[in-house]
């Protein structure tokens, strides 16, 4: 039988695109985990590493699989317990090349070993989001057969977890450390992804974060009125959405929050209007940039290139966390960032999707989004495009198009007594978290 | 340049030596007893001798260097003019010839012959304190009523081995140069450090610069200190945040520096270092013990809020007691000292707003509170930002690297603080400055006319951002926002 040929996505409905780009989201963590161990490899390129982080969202897409029949339960489970079997397994140690060391993991593993590669740090953010998706996991399988190990299992990993070791004795929390040099300290200041770390460190009933410490790690918030809209301000679109991913920020607010008569999902929202009237503005002429074409985030980008745009230099930044408005931004635009806020706006997140598809079409290829395009930079015959995939980029596609979808892995982890107990520690009240 | 900026350099160099410390001098002999004994003639002492004479005092000032001070000498004014020379694509010799004739130049407005028509005695001597109204300057004693202590601060050294074998500069030394370095390896990432690196980079060094904090000027807020870093970068400084110098030592004719970045260390060679890591106040020298004077551990000498020290006759002023290392704190605190002490005053030193500026490229400039402190104090803070992007004359300049943000307390208009990252912000912030001395809120400074097109219009329009972003409520006849 002759195979139909699919059709181009910009000719599809909104339901019918939707489905299909976190689909082949969804594939990339079909494609890229390791049948040894479990591990999701950070990239799609050739010898990458695991990243803990992916592994994270891969946990929490396994659920959402199972519910729109792209894969069997008993293989997502199959998968999900491998990996928590492996985490389980690995050695815990102050070895320069253990798997982790106090219940936090290294950045990058071997996909075969399990073990530490590039001499990276031990991640505390990325163990957070390694452990929201051991918590979202944990929730959603059974306590029956084999499901009941992956409850068993995700219960344990998370309650391993030394929260306050990694405060190394100080109110706030380290954002890393290294056997051969200890705790690292990236100077973070004012909001950020980081907001995930501090829930399910206050909600730990073995290593509980005290309460001071979200008080600490909020202090030096920063309430701005940008491009006329009224935000807490972080520049990269990720940190908007990372901790979103899995928490229903709707209606909960801490003593900020509060103060300022938002909550973290109405200001993600503002967030987004930000960037869009960024892209309207578009300072530096780059070439693309539109209210309905945006997307600056952390990521890939033209490396070691001089742009010119409109007689101006600018520098190329490699990877790197871009940001709006006060940048780095070298014209480099994250094609997936759009539709990973669709939870948040759907016309507006569908509108700029569709606009990048007809224009850059070739930002999707096998209908994934790779991570970086620069439209202000050419290379070869088209625009700069950033090799392969990243795994964080796909599991957070497939996880927010659910929310926007569904709601599952809000769902979920509305449900998670340790992230219902981290939110009260930390100030949260009202809303969902009064049910 | 005028003409009388443009003369040999010998002969510069006897003019500024003659304004600043003539060869010949001989100290007066001193009368009975002064009113007030300034020690230090840098901008807190100078300022405060000029002040109290001008009230009829009768003034000894003491200064055992060049009257000016570190400012007038060997910090402001020359690292001021070694910036904007670079920037103009002039070579060292040039740049350093200049500065000279500037220093000079602006030295006129500070010398021994201005002190003196003024009736001020003064002695260029070391001094001490040997008694709770004495100090020993050379082999007389001056009597006082009343003292201020205006020592001012030095280059903090820093505890790193080898360094002061290898040999290094601060920003008193740098500007002896000969010849420009190579290769200039800057360890510190505050101010000074930031600016001279970006100078040298601009005159043709290699420069790499090494802060140990994870950020440039640590002291201000994320978004202008990231600014810095990408312009640093931009210009060709190699920037090392988070690197700690381990040892200095010297191998194959190089200066070398070991660094460490977390677990990596590696070498880092260089043919001149430039050590700025601080400031510490000049005060052991002058046996403070002797008059009751005690000492600060962190600011030098101790003072209330009036600048009086624990000797109830003796003040303080400047760099010797102030968080603040800067002229314009230094000459206001002077003047605050000698109304305080004379003239039955109870001025505060904690109300004074300080505006601030790296002289980086861009600029980044500084007033009242950042919004980290006002949370600490408990005032709800939003802030208004306007980008340089969007104000037209950065446009018409092309100089549009930067915002203006402005601190409101929230439910009012009061602006609490300010920070500017532009090519004038150092111009700019003193818009605030008199904005928020004169305590005018959003609402009238959105109405204030500016020229236009002019950079300062962005001041103006994050006022009008602040009006917008209110509530608007019906009026008869029309809408009106309030």
């Amino acid at each position: 039988m002759q195979k139909t040929r699919a059709a181009p996505l910009t000719e599809l409905s909104d339901h019918d695109l939707l489905e299909r780009l976190q689909r082949s989201a969804f594939t990339y963590v079909e494609t890229y985990a390791d049948p040894e161990t479990g591990l999701v490899a950070d990239t799609s390129r050739q010898g990458s590493p695991a990243s803990i982080a992916v592994v994270g969202f891969a946990l929490s897409c396994y659920p959402i699989a199972v519910e729109r029949g792209w894969m069997t339960r008993s293989e997502a489970a199959t998968r999900s317990l491998r990996v928590l079997r492996f985490f389980a397994d690995s050695e815990q140690s102050d070895a320069r090349d253990s798997s982790g060391h106090h219940g936090f993991y290294y950045h990058f593993l071997d996909m075969r070993t399990g073990r530490r590669v590039w001499d990276c740090e031990l991640s505390i953010v990325d163990t957070a989001l390694l452990a929201a998706g051991i918590l979202l996991v944990g929730r959603y399988f059974a306590d029956l057969g084999i499901e009941r190990d992956i409850r068993t299992l995700a219960d344990a990993l998370y309650r391993r977890i030394d929260w306050t070791w990694a405060q190394n004795g100080t109110g706030a929390i380290a954002q890393g450390w290294k056997p051969e040099c200890g705790f690292l300290n990236y100077g973070w200041e004012g909001y950020n992804e980081g907001t995930i770390v501090y829930l399910l460190g206050l909600g730990s009933p073995t290593f509980p974060l005290p309460k001071a410490s979200f008080a600490a790690w909020t202090s030096t918030y920063q309430w701005e009125n940008l491009l006329d809209v009224d935000v807490l301000y972080s520049g990269p679109l990720f940190t908007h959405l990372f901790a979103h991913a899995w928490i229903d920020f709707r209606g909960v607010r801490d003593a900020f929050m509060r103060e300022k008569g938002c909550d973290y999902f109405e200001n993600t929202r503002r967030a987004i209007a930000v960037h869009r009237e960024y892209g309207a503005r578009n300072p530096h002429g780059f070439v693309g940039y539109d209210r309905d074409l945006w997307g600056i985030t952390a990521g890939d980008g033209p490396d070691r290139l001089e742009l010119r745009v409109d007689e101006h230099d600018f520098r190329a930044y490699g990877y790197m966390a871009r940001g709006a408005p006060y940048g780095p931004d070298d014209g480099t635009l994250a094609p997936w960032a759009m539709l990973a806020t669709a939870a948040f706006g759907a016309a507006e997140a569908l509108r700029g999707t569709r606009r990048l598809l007809t224009e850059y079409p070739e930002v999707c290829p096998q209908d994934r989004f790779v991570s970086g395009c620069n439209p202000s930079c050419r290379q070869d015959s088209g625009i700069w495009l950033s090799d392969g995939w990243y795994g964080l980029d796909q599991g957070l596609l497939v996880m927010m198009i659910e929310n926007l979808r569904t709601g599952l892995p809000w769902r979920l982890m509305r449900e998670s007594v340790y992230l219902r107990e981290g939110l009260r520690s930390a100030g949260f009240a009202s809303g969902w978290l009064e049910a | 340049m005028s003409a009388s900026l443009d003369r040999d350099d010998a002969v510069v160099a006897a003019e500024w030596l003659r304004r600043t410390r003539p060869a010949d001098w001989r100290n007066p002999a001193p009368s009975a007893r002064y009113d007030l004994c300034i020690v230090g003639a840098g901008p807190a002492g100078s300022t405060a001798a000029v002040h109290a004479a001008r009230q009829g005092l009768r003034v000894a000032l003491v200064e055992r260097r060049q009257l000016g001070g570190n400012s007038l000498n060997w910090g402001s004014v020359p690292s001021k003019t070694l910036i904007n020379a670079a920037r103009s694509g002039a070579e060292l010799p040039a740049v350093l010839s200049r500065l000279r004739r500037v220093r000079s130049h602006i030295a006129e407005h500070h010398s021994i012959e201005r002190l003196q028509a003024l009736g001020i005695d003064v002695f260029l001597d070391q001094a001490h304190f040997v008694g709770t109204h004495a100090l020993r300057v050379g082999a007389v004693t001056l009597c006082f009523r009343k003292a201020l202590i205006a020592t001012g601060a030095r280059p903090a050294p820093a505890d790193i081995p080898g360094l002061a074998d290898i040999g290094f500069r601060t920003s008193e030394t740098i500007f002896d140069l000969a010849a420009l370095p190579r290769r200039l390896g800057v360890i510190g990432g505050g101010a000074l450090g930031c600016e001279l690196a970006q100078a040298f980079a601009a005159l043709g060094s290699k420069v790499t610069i090494l802060q140990r904090q994870p950020k440039f000027l640590p002291g201000i807020e994320r978004d202008a200190a990231e600014i810095l870093s990408r312009a640093l970068a931009r210009d060709g400084v190699e920037t090392r945040l988070n690197t700690a110098v381990l040892a200095a030592r010297t191998a194959d004719g190089s200066r070398v520096l070991d660094v460490a970045n977390n677990e990596l260390r590696f070498p880092i060679a260089v043919d001149e270092v430039l050590l700025s890591v601080g400031r510490v106040p000049n005060v052991e020298d002058l046996e403070l013990d002797a008059a009751g004077v005690l000492r600060d551990p962190t600011v030098g000498v101790h003072t209330d809020d009036f600048l009086q020290t624990t000797n109830p006759d003796v003040y303080a002023a400047g760099d010797v007691c102030m968080r603040h290392q800067f002229a314009n704190v230094a000459e206001a605190t002077a003047r605050m000292a000698v109304q305080n002490a004379f003239a039955g005053a109870r001025e505060r030193c904690s109300e004074l707003l300080i505006p601030r500026c790296a002289y980086c490229n861009p600029e980044i400039a500084q007033i009242g509170l950042h919004s980290w402190q006002a949370r600490e104090r408990g005032i709800p803070i939003k802030s208004y930002t306007v980008f340089m992007a969007d104000v037209d004359r950065a446009i018409t300049d092309d100089r549009t690297e930067g915002f203006v943000k402005l601190y409101v307390r929230e439910g009012t208009d009061g602006i609490v603080g300010a920070t500017i990252v532009a090519a004038r912000a150092s111009e700019m912030i003193n818009e605030l400055s008199v904005i928020m001395n004169a305590k005018i809120g959003m609402r009238r400074l959105a109405d204030i006319l500016h020229t236009y097109p002019a950079q300062s219009c962005a001041i103006q329009l994050a006022a009008r951002a602040f009006v917008r972003n209110q509530p608007i409520i019906p009026f008869e006849g029309g809408l009106q926002t309030v």
